[in-house]
C-alpha cells in the first residue's frame, strides 16, 4: 500500500494545473446523522405504538424518480434491534480483525466496519424471501440473512463449522436467500439479474438486491446486467455501496461519473445517506415497493457510506486518505453512534439500556468466536467433495501432491 | 517455423494428394471423389443412417425406461427420423422444454432460430418467455444463466460462436465451475448448459473457426462435451441439460448440416465422460473428437487401400494396420480408462484435434498416457493438431489437421 502514496504523488506532479484543482475533489456527500437532522414528529405514550420520524431532506437524491417520503414510522423495538444488530456486526468484524492479527485467520479478509447501516438497514427493509448477492464485505449480510456469527467466524478460520465448511473463506459465505460474497467484483451483478429473472419467471413477489462497490461499478458486466434488467423489466435492485474508495483509489480517480445512482441510463436511481440506518431502511422499502409491488423494473440505489478500516487486512487504509478524514467520519458520521444519539434524544431508551445491548452484543460475539475456534478443521475427504454433484464425478481427482489421487 | 515445414514423406503425400481431383479431406457434404472409394461426412460409415443401427447406438438410455431395471433393448416400437445435427439439437431442446417447465433457452438471436437454426420454431412452440433473445452480452449471458441455475432453473444458454466465449470466461471458470465448492454445497450452477458452435467451417477465419475446449480443461467443476453426429448430439445434449453440473456443449459447426443420421425420436440420453470406440483395432490408437473423426476415418481408408497416387508413399507393410478409432466425446472429465486400456493394447497413440498443439487438450492426454502406459508405448505419443497460429481465413484448410496429416502421423508412429 505504501506504493500507492508514491503513485499519487507522482500523478499529482504530472497533472496539468487545471486538473490538479479537480483531482482531489471529494464530493460533498450530505449525511445527516451527525447534525441530528432526523427529527421526532410524534411519540405516542404507548411504547408499543410506532413513533413517527421525519428524515432530513438531504437523506435522498433521485434520478428519474421521486424521492421516497421522508416520514417514517418505526417501533421502539425495531430501533433497539437495529442498534443491537449494528453493534453485533461491528463486534463480529472487530473479532475477525483480532483473529486475523493473531494469525488465526489467514488469507483475504475484508471488513465492513463503518458500513453497518447498509447491511442492517437492508435487512430491515426487505423480506425473508427476497434475495441478496454481493462481493466483498459480505460477513454481516451472511449473518443477517439466516447465517450465524459462529458460521462466519468459523468460515474465516477455515473450520468445519464455517458456513461453506471452511472451503470458502471471507468472500464465500452463503445462505438460502443470500447468494454470497464473490471474489470477482462485478461478477455477482449479472448473476443477480439472473436470480431476479427466476423470481419473475416463477411469479414470486420478491426482488433481488445485487450489490457492488464504487470500485466494481466500472466493470463492464455491471452495465451488461443493467441493460438486461431494464430490457426485461426485472425486479432487480442494483445497490452501489459507495464507500468512496475502491481499494486505494478514490471514487473521483476511478469514475468519470461519481453519481453512481445516475449510471443506469434509463434505470431510475436514488442516492441515500448510507450512514443513517433509518434512511437506508426507508430507501430499501422504497426500492422493494418499486420493483415488486409496482413492477416498474429495476432501480439503482447508491448508499453513500464509509469504511473505517483498510480495504483488506494488509492495507492500513491511511496511505490514500488522511487519518483526519477517517477520524472525522468516525466522530461525525458513525451509524451506530448516530442511532444511539437519536434513541437517547427521543427518549426511546436510556444509556443503561443501550449499554446492556452493547454488552449483549459483545457476549454473543465472544461466545461465537469460542465456538468457531473449537470447531475442527475440514476433513481431508472434503477436499474432493462439492466439486461435481455426488455420483457424477469423474472416476478420480488429483490431490494435494503429485501422486495423491482421490478415487470417487 | 520448422513446425510448418512438412517432412519429406508428408511432402510426398501432399504432392500425391493434390493431383487428385478433390482433396480427400473435405468435410463438406460434397460428392465423394469420382472413384467413390473415400468416405466423407456424407458417406461416412460411422454415421448410423438406418433405423436398426440408430436404435442400437451404444450406451443409449431411453428416458421412458427405468435405468435401474435390467437392460432390455426395445427396438420394435421406436421410431427414427432422418435429421442433420442442427435438427437433432433442436429436437433435444424441444424435449427438454416440453418435459421441464423450468427450462429456458436464451442467447443472441435464438428466438429467430439462431444463426445455425438450432432453435428454429422453439419460441413459437414454447413461448417468448422461455425462448428469448439476449443483447450482445456474452459475460452477461453466462452470469445471467448462472443466476437462473442458482435458483434451480434449467438454463440453456447459447454463445453464438465458441470464439465469442472468451468474454464469458470469468463467469464460466470462476462462477459456474466453482460455486458448488466455494459455497460448501449450498449452491450450484448444475442447471446451466452453455451451447456453442465450435471448430472450423472452412472459411470462418480468425473469430469463427476456433476450438477453445482446451481453455476449459482445467476448470474442474465444469463438464465439456463435443458430439460428432446427430444421434450423439441429441443424446449428449439431453444428458448435458439434465446433468447436475454446469456443462459446456460444443457443437462442431460444419457438422450441423453435413452429418445426417436416422435419429431416434424418443427421449434418450448418452453418457457423459465416456469415450466411444468407433473402430476396434490392435496396432494403434487414434483418438479424436468432433469434426476430425471423419478425417480420421478417411485416413484409415487411405492407409488400407491407397489410391494410385498415394501407393508409392504408403508402405505395403502398413496396409493391414489395425487402427482403433476412439471418439473422446467428453473433454472434461475425459475417459482416461478407455484410452489407457486401448493404448496398453496397441502401444501407440495418435491424438487429433483442431485446436493448436501448445497446451491443447492433446498435451494433457499425452502427459497422462505416457505416465500410465510408459512401458507399453512403442512410439512417442503423436499429436496432429492445428498450428499454434490464429486461424487465418485463406489458410484455414492448411490449418486444420486433415486426412493427409493424420495418415502421415499414423505411418510415422507405426514405423517409429
Amino acid at each position: 500500500m505504501a506504493s500507492l502514496t508514491r503513485v499519487n504523488l507522482r500523478l499529482s506532479k504530472r497533472l496539468p494545473a487545471s486538473l490538479k484543482t479537480l483531482s482531489p475533489v471529494a464530493r460533498n456527500y450530505t449525511t445527516s446523522s451527525g447534525d441530528s437532522s432526523t427529527t421526532l414528529q410524534n411519540k405516542p405514550s404507548d411504547p408499543s405504538e410506532p413513533i413517527t420520524l421525519k428524515l432530513h431532506e438531504d437523506s435522498f437524491k433521485s434520478y428519474l424518480c421521486d424521492v421516497p417520503s421522508l416520514e417514517v414510522q418505526i417501533t421502539k423495538d425495531e430501533l433497539l434491534q437495529m442498534y443491537k444488530q449494528m453493534q453485533t456486526m461491528r463486534r463480529m468484524e472487530m473479532a475477525a480483525d483480532a483473529l486475523y492479527k493473531a494469525k488465526l485467520i489467514r488469507g483475504f479478509c475484508h471488513l465492513a466496519i463503518g458500513q453497518e447501516a447498509v447491511s442492517v438497514g437492508l435487512e430491515h427493509g426487505i423480506t425473508k424471501d427476497d434475495r441478496v448477492i454481493t462481493a466483498y464485505r459480505c460477513h454481516p449480510f451472511a449473518v443477517l440473512r439466516g447465517g450465524t456469527i459462529a458460521g462466519v467466524i468459523g468460515e474465516l478460520l477455515g473450520r468445519q463449522i464455517g458456513m461453506s465448511h471452511g472451503k470458502g473463506g471471507s468472500m464465500h459465505i452463503f445462505t438460502p436467500s443470500f447468494f454470497g460474497g464473490n471474489g470477482i467484483v462485478g461478477a455477482q451483478v449479472p448473476v443477480g439479474a439472473g436470480v431476479s429473472f427466476a423470481q419473475k419467471y416463477k411469479g414470486e413477489k420478491n426482488c433481488t438486491f445485487a450489490m457492488y462497490g464504487d470500485g466494481a461499478s466500472n466493470q463492464g458486466q455491471v452495465f451488461e446486467a443493467f441493460n438486461m434488467a431494464k430490457l426485461w423489466n426485472l425486479p432487480t435492485v442494483f445497490v452501489c455501496e459507495n464507500n468512496k474508495y475502491g481499494m486505494g483509489t478514490s471514487a473521483a480517480r476511478s469514475s468519470s461519473n461519481t453519481e453512481y445512482f445516475t449510471r443506469g441510463d434509463k434505470i431510475p436511481g436514488l442516492q441515500v445517506n448510507g450512514m443513517d440506518i433509518i434512511a437506508t431502511k426507508r430507501a430499501v422499502e422504497f426500492a422493494r415497493n418499486w420493483t415488486v409491488n409496482e413492477e416498474k423494473g429495476p432501480l439503482l440505489l447508491e448508499f453513500v457510506t464509509y469504511r473505517y478500516g483498510g480495504h483488506s487486512m494488509s492495507d492500513p487504509g491511511t496511505t490514500y486518505r488522511t487519518r483526519e478524514e477517517v477520524q472525522r467520519m468516525r466522530s461525525t458520521q458513525d451509524p451506530i453512534r448516530g442511532l444511539q444519539k437519536y434513541i437517547e434524544e427521543w427518549g426511546v431508551a436510556g444509556e443503561q439500556e443501550l449499554k446492556q445491548l452493547d454488552k449483549d452484543a459483545k457476549a454473543e460475539v465472544d461466545k461465537a468466536v469460542e465456538e468457531a475456534k473449537a470447531s475442527p478443521e475440514p476433513k481431508i475427504k472434503d477436499l474432493w467433495t462439492d466439486i461435481y454433484y455426488k455420483g457424477t464425478e469423474p472416476p478420480r481427482m488429483r490431490g494435494r501432491e503429485r501422486e495423491e489421487v482421490h478415487v470417487y | 517455423m520448422s513446425l510448418l515445414k512438412p517432412s519429406p514423406r508428408l511432402q510426398k503425400l501432399i504432392a500425391a494428394s493434390v493431383s487428385r481431383t478433390s482433396r480427400p479431406n473435405s468435410t463438406a457434404a460434397s460428392p465423394p471423389p469420382p472413384d467413390g472409394s473415400l468416405p466423407s461426412v456424407a458417406t461416412s460409415a460411422i454415421l448410423r443412417t438406418k433405423r436398426e443401427t440408430a436404435l442400437r447406438t451404444p450406451g443409449i438410455v431411453w428416458a421412458d425406461e427405468d435405468a435401474s431395471a435390467p437392460s432390455r433393448i426395445i427396438v420394435g416400437g421406436r421410431e427414427t427420423r432422418k435429421m442433420n445435427t442442427y435438427q437433432a439439437i433442436r429436437d433435444a431442446m424441444s424435449i427438454a422444454l416440453a418435459k421441464d417447465e423450468n427450462a429456458v433457452i436464451f442467447g443472441e438471436d435464438v428466438a429467430f432460430g439462431g444463426v445455425f437454426r438450432c432453435t428454429m420454431g422453439l419460441a413459437e412452440e414454447f413461448g417468448k418467455e422461455r425462448v428469448f433473445n439476449t443483447p450482445l452480452t456474452e459475460q452477461g449471458i453466462a452470469g445471467f444463466g448462472i443466476g437462473l441455475a442458482l435458483m434451480g432453473h434449467t438454463a440453456i444458454a447459447e454463445i453464438q460462436f465458441a470464439d465469442y466465449i472468451f468474454p464469458a470466461f470469468d463467469q464460466i471458470v470462476n462462477e459456474a465451475a466453482k460455486i458448488r465448492y466455494r459455497s460448501g454445497g449450498t449452491y450450484n450452477a448444475g442447471g446451466l448448459t452453455i451451447r456453442t458452435p465450435t471448430m472450423s467451417v472452412g472459411h470462418g477465419g480468425l473469430y469463427h473457426s476456433q476450438s477453445p475446449e482446451g481453455f476449459f480443461m482445467g476448470a474442474t467443476g465444469l463438464k465439456v462435451v463435443i458430439p460428432r453426429s446427430p444421434i450423439q448430439a441429441k443424446g449428449l445434449l439431453l444428458s448435458s441439460i439434465r446433468d447436475p453440473n454446469p456443462v459446456i456443449f460444443m457443437e462442431p459447426k460444419i457438422l450441423y448440416r453435413s452429418a445426417v443420421e436416422q435419429v431416434p425420436v424418443d427421449d434418450y440420453e448418452l453418457p457423459l465422460g465416456k469415450a466411444e470406440t468407433l473402430i476396434p483395432g490392435s496396432d494403434l490408437t487414434l483418438l479424436t473428437w468432433g469434426t476430425p473423426v471423419y478425417h480420421c476415418e478417411t485416413a484409415l481408408h487411405l492407409l488400407d487401400a491407397p489410391p494410385p497416387e498415394l501407393e508409392s508413399v504408403v508402405p505395403k507393410s502398413l496396409r493391414g494396420t489395425k487402427v482403433e478409432l476412439i471418439d473422446l466425446r467428453s473433454i472434461l472429465p475425459w475417459d482416461v480408462e478407455t484410452v489407457v486400456e486401448s493404448v496398453n493394447r496397441t502401444g501407440r497413440l495418435v491424438i487429433v484435434h483442431e485446436a493448436g498443439m501448445t497446451a491443447g487438450v492433446g498435451a494433457e492426454i499425452s502427459a497422462e498416457i505416457q505416465k500410465r502406459c510408459f512401458l507399453k508405448l512403442q512410439a512417442p505419443v503423436r499429436r496432429v493438431t492445428g498450428w499454434d497460429l490464429p486461424v487465418a481465413l485463406q489458410y484455414e484448410k492448411f490449418h486444420i489437421p486433415d486426412t493427409i496429416r493424420v495418415l502421415d502421423a499414423i505411418m510415422e508412429t507405426m514405423s517409429y
